[in-house]
């Protein structure tokens, strides 16, 4: 009964997302109050619809109702409660509903927040996002419906969620991963909305704003989840493989990057009008995108979910419609490109225009990357595969040069800026940094090594740059304390972001240039040196979990006779679906990482292949990664943007 | 001019949109391995049947081989091995199982029910191997020559017709041998 109630839900919110498509819109362009009014309520009867139909699904899995298919194929009556949950988008329908339900809740969220918005707009973004959500709840109900039984006989317990699915990071990766994807809807909302009432103001960059603030933070706070949970999960240390759905979170994320700069741009300054609403249409387009690579198995990818090409064909379809749609429309009625105001070479305008070419750049790199073997194929021309290398070539360079042009543009005002001033400020950082970076692989590592020179020094110049800029600020100020709070949340964000950046840079280059591996047979009393450690194998012992049984080794750890610590890395064999599992264990710290997994069990478990890593920095990664999306959010705080929306007391959460 | 450039993302859309929908009829599946043509990669793993036993490459180097990757939760796997037990019961070329992220009792208790035209089987629980070749998925199947350097790759079922070009390659070399 209950699965039917979530489906006739989902039915529902259908038909009143359709309406909301429809019926706003039209109220906008005949200029007729009354039928734009009805986007509000109908948001909110479309997210309790949704809402609906979630609860559904979450209460099905926690009942164990192996009568529906998609339960029964996700979950086992053996499984924690948080796991049966976190269950829901464990598999492609559910991951769908997923997004339909968070696309609801952001409907919502700017029919709630946007009160000082002029109704016409309203009318038109939630019209917008009703379209998409038209298209994403059909697709549910036509070709993966969550709520399908087995009838009349079915299984009597599950076939149990992937054990690797089976962990915390499950829980929260892929619903900050698509609170991202989605979030960037709203500002494609408001750059069609804007496009379509021909009124390309600044306002309409600073209503988007915090918005796309929002979304590209959650979108960074998803992939750092992704990657900190593929190190510690997948059991062999990696922490980023190019895989396709990697990809598909990076690319939105750098177009995204560049649309939340090229906003501010907008918003301040009124120009490069054409590339933010480029850069806004070309984010949604690409989160769309991504839906489509995983889910039509046009590629084929480690995340392994079940495709199936009419799914594929269903999607290329709303990529066509909405992505098609829009970009016509913006080829009509962008404004035109030359129509820009005026600033010199030197000016922080061009320097974000390097930002918004360079990211454009490293998205279409991935793109091209991601999708090559499939043009190669649709050319005939063989098949072929690229790699890491392929990406580590293209990437590194740009990156670099995008770090450099970092630093110059905090030192560089809006509209110009003489050259002298800027040597000014920045001659120090600059020195500062290369002595640093020339200096830091002599002591740390054995010699110089020109790659962590690179990594190090434009690391050290971003942060060196901030901190002098920062410093500069209070040079003719008497009151500290007053100037603190003079200077805005959107400068706080933009700092702390931007330190981000350097502190995953640092984490990437060391992490890579200085880490040690070794995988040996181990027996009982065995030990081995690594980067200065002995671990010592204490040999293994069984250990029951909830659905699972596993081989506990214990590995002592001790650094010049000192003990540092214990590990237990685990090999778990799961009940039902009987595939082993490698549980790594970890001794994490800023400066370094000890993780040990255990491999295989070697003459009848008397010894066992272990796998010893030595990671320095590699917490600097996610930690740069978090950094980024608290900026992202600081930005949100700011006062402009609560004196425009009211009480806008969520978007600071 | 200018109005003419906002319609450069529209055109480059349509073009890759042209080559999804193209993308959705090929079979991705129908990939060549990015080894073909290099040495099989390193590796030192116990063998299914006897866990106390590793392997090895030095351990099939010396003669052309068939390495095939096989799972007990592949059911085209199944569909396959009939026609692997006539190779190897033709003796034209060893057959190397490849046991990829499967479980011990039941790939053993599979071979006992079904046959077994291994040589030997490499056990690969965490397809770490199965990950040095870029192995998609079970079945697939692998001709290395006498050096342990891939031929060619196979994926998907080992038919009849796959056997027989695979013949064929190795008819080749037997002839620039002689």
């Amino acid at each position: 009964m209950i699965p039917e109630i979530g489906e006739f839900a989902l039915i529902i919110a259908l038909f009143l997302s359709a309406v909301l498509a429809l019926v706003p819109m039209y109220g906008a362009v005949v200029d007729k109050e009354l039928w734009m009014s009805y986007a509000r309520p109908l948001a909110k009867g479309q997210f309790l619809f949704v809402l609906i139909s979630f609860l559904c699904l979450g209460y099905a899995f926690s009942q164990d109702d192996f009568s529906v298919i998609y339960v029964a194929q996700h979950s086992n009556s053996q499984m924690p409660m948080q796991f049966k949950l976190s269950a829901i988008w464990g598999g492609h329908e559910g991951s769908l509903l997923l997004w339909a339900f968070i696309l609801s809740g952001w409907t919502l969220a700017v029919s709630l927040f946007s009160r000082t918005l002029p109704l016409d707009m309203l009318a038109r973004v939630l019209s917008v996002m009703g379209i998409v959500a038209t298209g994403f709840i059909s697709f549910l109900l036509i070709t993966s419906s969550p709520f399908l039984r087995y009838l009349p006989r079915f299984p009597e317990d599950g076939a149990d969620l992937n054990p690797l699915l089976q962990d915390f990071g499950l829980i929260v990766h892929p619903p900050m991963l698509y609170m991202g994807y989605v979030g960037f809807s709203v500002a494609f909302a408001f750059a069609i909305a804007a496009l379509l009432s021909g009124r390309l103001d600044t306002a309409w960059a600073r209503w988007s704003r915090p918005w796309t603030n929002i979304a590209w933070a959650f979108l960074g706070l998803g992939i750092t989840l992704g990657s900190w949970w593929a190190y510690y999960e997948l059991g062999w240390g990696g922490w980023w493989f190019w895989d396709p759905v990697e990809n598909a979170s990076l690319m939105p994320w750098l177009v995204g990057t560049a649309l939340v700069h090229s906003l501010a741009v907008t918003e301040k300054r009124g120009v490069f009008k054409s590339w933010t609403l480029l850069l806004a249409i070309f984010a949604f387009s690409l989160s769309l995108l991504g839906t489509f690579l995983v889910r039509s198995g046009v590629l084929t990818s480690v995340h392994a979910f079940a495709s199936d090409p009419e799914r594929g064909f269903f999607i290329l379809m709303l990529l066509a419609i909405t992505m098609g749609g829009s970009l016509t429309l913006y080829a009509f009625k962008a404004p035109n490109v030359k129509s820009e105001s005026n600033f010199s070479w030197l000016s922080r305008e061009v320097l974000l225009l390097v930002n918004n070419v360079f990211l454009t750049v490293m998205a279409f790199t991935v793109l091209l990357g991601t999708l090559y073997p499939l043009l190669i194929d649709a050319l005939g021309m063989g098949k072929i595969s690229v790699g890491p290398p392929y990406f580590n070539a293209v990437f590194v360079p740009i990156m670099s040069i995008m770090s450099i042009a970092m630093g110059v543009s905090i030192a560089v005002r809006w509209r110009e800026t003489s050259a002298k001033l800027v040597l000014d400020k920045l001659w120090l950082p600059a020195v500062i940094s290369i002595l640093c970076a020339l200096v830091f692989p002599i002591f740390y590592g054995s010699g110089f090594d020109f790659r962590v020179f690179i990594g190090i020094s434009v690391s050290l110049w971003i942060i060196s740059t901030v901190i002098t800029e920062f410093i500069g600020k209070f040079r003719n100020t008497q009151s500290l304390s007053t100037k603190l709070k003079q200077l805005s949340f959107s400068y706080y964000g933009m700092m702390l972001a931007h330190i981000g950046v350097a502190v995953t840079a640092i984490g990437i280059t060391l992490v890579s240039s200085y880490s040690e591996e070794r995988d040996m047979r181990m027996a009982k009393g065995d030990s081995v040196e690594l980067a200065g450690y002995q671990f010592t194998f204490h040999g293994t012992h069984i250990v029951t979990g909830p659905n699972y049984m596993a081989d506990q080794a214990t590995i002592e750890v001790t650094e010049d006779g000192k003990a540092v610590v214990t590990l237990h890395p685990e090999k778990r064999r799961y009940n039902v679906k009987r595939n082993m599992m490698t549980e790594a264990d970890i001794d994490a710290g800023l400066f370094r990482d000890l993780y040990v997994a255990l491999g295989e069990p070697l003459n009848n478990g008397e010894a066992w292949a272990v796998r010893v890593h030595y990671k320095p920095y590699v917490r600097w990664l996610w930690l740069g990664g978090i950094l980024m999306a608290l900026g992202g959010l600081v930005t949100v705080a700011d006062k402009r943007y609560r004196k425009q929306s009211g009480q806008q007391e969520l978007t600071n959460a | 001019m200018p109005r003419l450039l906002l319609f450069i993302p529209l055109l480059l859309f349509i073009i890759l949109g042209g080559f999804l929908w193209k993308g959705l009829s090929i079979d991705p599946r129908e990939l060549p391995s990015a080894l073909l043509d290099k040495p099989f990669p390193e590796f030192t793993l116990a063998t299914l049947q006897e866990p106390e036993r590793i392997v090895s490459k030095q351990d099939f180097i010396g003669q052309p081989v068939l390495v095939n990757v096989w799972a007990t939760w592949c059911p085209s796997c199944r569909q396959e091995h009939r026609q692997l037990l006539a190779i190897a019961q033709s003796g034209k070329i060893p057959v190397i199982g490849l046991n990829y992220k499967d479980e011990r009792d039941l790939a053993i208790e599979w071979l006992q029910q079904l046959g077994n035209p291994y040589q030997f089987n490499i056990y690969d629980a965490e397809g770490m191997l199965g990950l040095d070749l870029g192995v998609y998925g079970a079945p697939e199947t692998y001709l290395l020559d006498a050096q342990g350097i891939i031929r060619h790759r196979h994926v998907g079922v080992l038919t009849a017709e796959v056997w027989q070009e695979l013949q064929l390659i190795i008819k080749g070399w037997d002839s620039v041998k002689n």
